[in-house]
């Protein structure tokens, strides 16, 4: 493993909800550069550490760091602002909105305050080239001036990917990518994140098996609220715990 | 085209307010001249709940009291000799914004139901401090002795002080459009349609809702400060929850998010009450019926069998 100070680092983590323990002093480093896959079975606790890195819940105790910074303290938009980057796993979008007016939105977060009430911002011609940009970069500029709740599941799929994305992050946080797509589809989006992976670092949550070891460079399982084994894909497969903890019913399939 | 011919309807509208108090005089309608007024009056304070309702998609049950609060803080300072309008209206607008600043700092908090029955609550608080602020009238309210001193408008004069709301309302409807189609305009709908998706695009959303909150508080306080120079009187009255419920059913009857949707409504309300209760003392029972009629078969007001432009699409 590289010496390099990590991208993102999570240092003895806990978060209990009532009696649950849902975070159990969790330790985990995502380098920069590639993907970074969490994997584990439902009820591990992987939507509550994805809330707490990205500010929605508050840990009891432990630190977040990122880029260096201690970013445990700090609200959800201001980590986005710092480089912190993620898409849903239910689709978030702007469904009454155009497509590009989703990505100019984004578009306008990172280029400058919103609080200005008076010019047009459809006189703004940047934001709707940057948007365009985006688009066209992701093979999606066909559909920009379509109402984006009217696209199919799949191409709103990757619009969530997309308004990641042109939030221009240095950590690109994608959980569960793949929810409720097709063989095809999901094809798609896993060359779509390949692509991504030579731009920006990845950490992502994912149920598909076959994505995650096409995908990751390293692999994290979690169990009970605790990481029990990280690293290259092919030791995780060869782990004996992880195999008893977690892959045990899947093992004929990997 | 379809923008040709609105802006046609829009200079048609115009041209027709600015000329209807001579044409009323004309005639010898001149208590027309008050009606209409109050109308723009009501049309401003609904707009400025449309801000916050329609553009801003929280869902205020309060707004009564800043409007309120503008028209106490002209009759209070009338009463300890402030009487200019240069001074005083800008005070109300001031008293609108604070007291929105503060109530929609610990009210944006929650969501939902929560929001509105936390507004509803705060709105009531203040209806009851007005009620025991005995000093100014208490449940009886005060009298303006005299409507706002403007130098070189005499506004006890009915057509000067209509076409001088007229300029007002025109006013903050040309600010709203400027406001709806901003940088700001854009976050607001973003917030409206995902604010878990705005966050996580890096708005401080939280931020963004306080200042419509607090900007629409203001807007309601200078229509609070045209309703006490109308009436020359304010009572408690004017800030309990059936006002907000009434500046709501304007709303839902004008058009949620439309831009003339407070207009459409304080006019289709008003002249409906003044029309009905010539005929019956039940008058709110035909508002009723005309409400229900809004709600079931045109969900977008009043304003979406002419109107294209609803900012809800």
């Amino acid at each position: 493993m590289p010496v390099a100070d990590p991208l993102l680092e999570v240092r003895r983590l806990f978060k209990h909800f009532g009696g649950v323990v849902a975070t159990d002093r969790l330790d985990l480093a995502v380098q920069e550069g590639g993907v970074h896959a969490l994997i584990g079975p439902n009820g591990a606790g992987k939507t509550t550490l994805i809330a707490q890195i990205c500010g929605e819940v508050a840990p009891d105790s432990g630190q977040i760091l990122f880029a260096g910074r201690d970013i445990t303290k700090l609200p959800g938009h201001a980590r986005v602002a710092l480089g912190l980057g993620r898409s849903f796993q239910i689709t978030r979008i702007f469904s009454g909105l155009m497509v590009r007016d989703n990505i100019a939105l984004a578009v306008q977060a990172r280029s400058g305050s919103s609080m200005r009430f008076w010019r047009p911002v459809a006189a703004e011609r940047a934001l709707a080239e940057g948007a365009d940009a985006v688009l066209t970069g992701l093979g999606m500029g066909a559909s920009r001036d379509v109402a984006a709740g009217s696209l199919p599941h799949a191409d709103q799929r990757r619009l969530e990917v997309a308004l990641a994305l042109a939030c221009r992050p240095r950590l690109l946080l994608l959980d569960e990518p793949l929810a409720g797509m097709g063989a095809e589809d999901a094809q798609a989006m896993i060359g779509l994140i390949a692509q991504l992976k030579q731009r920006t670092t990845i950490l992502m949550v994912e149920h598909d098996m076959d994505a995650v070891f096409r995908l990751a460079d390293v692999i994290s399982v979690l169990v009970g609220g605790a990481v029990i084994a990280s690293g290259a894909p092919q030791a995780i497969r060869d782990d004996p715990e992880v195999k008893r903890a977690y892959l045990g019913e899947e093992e004929t399939a990997i | 085209m379809r923008l040709r011919a609105s802006q046609l309807v829009l200079a048609l509208v115009l041209v027709a307010a600015i000329a209807f108090p001579f044409a009323a005089h004309a005639l010898g309608w001149d208590y027309y001249v008050g009606v209409m007024t109050r109308v723009m009056i009501y049309a401003l304070a609904a707009t400025s709940l449309n801000l916050v309702l329609g553009y801003g998609g929280m869902i205020s049950f309060g707004h009564a009291a800043f409007f309120g609060v503008g028209a106490y803080a002209v009759a209070i300072l009338a009463q300890e000799g402030v009487t200019s309008a240069w001074a005083a209206w800008p005070i109300a607008v001031a008293a609108g914004a604070a007291f929105a600043l503060v109530i929609g700092a610990i009210s944006l908090r929650t969501r939902g139901l929560y929001f509105i029955m936390i507004t509803l609550a705060f709105a009531q608080m203040l209806y009851y401090f007005f009620i025991s602020l005995k000093a100014y009238g208490g449940e009886d309210g005060i009298n303006l002795a005299a409507r706002s001193r403007l130098p070189g408008l005499d506004l006890r004069d009915e057509t000067t002080f209509y076409l001088l709301v007229l300029a007002l309302l025109g006013g903050c409807l040309y600010l709203l459009g400027r406001l709806a189609a901003s940088r700001f305009g854009a976050v607001l709908r973003g917030i409206r349609e995902n604010e878990a998706r705005m966050t996580a695009l890096g708005y401080p959303t939280y931020r963004y809702r306080l200042v419509c909150f607090t900007v629409a508080g203001g807007a309601a306080g200078l229509a609070g400060a045209l309703i006490v120079n109308q009436h020359g009187f304010v009572s408690p009255g004017l800030l309990d929850w059936t006002q907000s419920g009434t500046l709501l059913i304007m709303l839902i009857l004008g058009g949620v998010g439309w831009l003339y949707g407070g207009v459409a409504g304080a006019a289709a309300m008003l002249l409906l009450e003044e029309v009905l209760s010539y005929w019956t003392g039940y008058w709110k029972l035909g508002l009723g019926l005309v409400l229900l009629f809004v709600v079931l078969r045109a969900p977008g007001g009043v304003g979406s069998w002419f109107a294209q432009g609803n900012a809800r699409g």
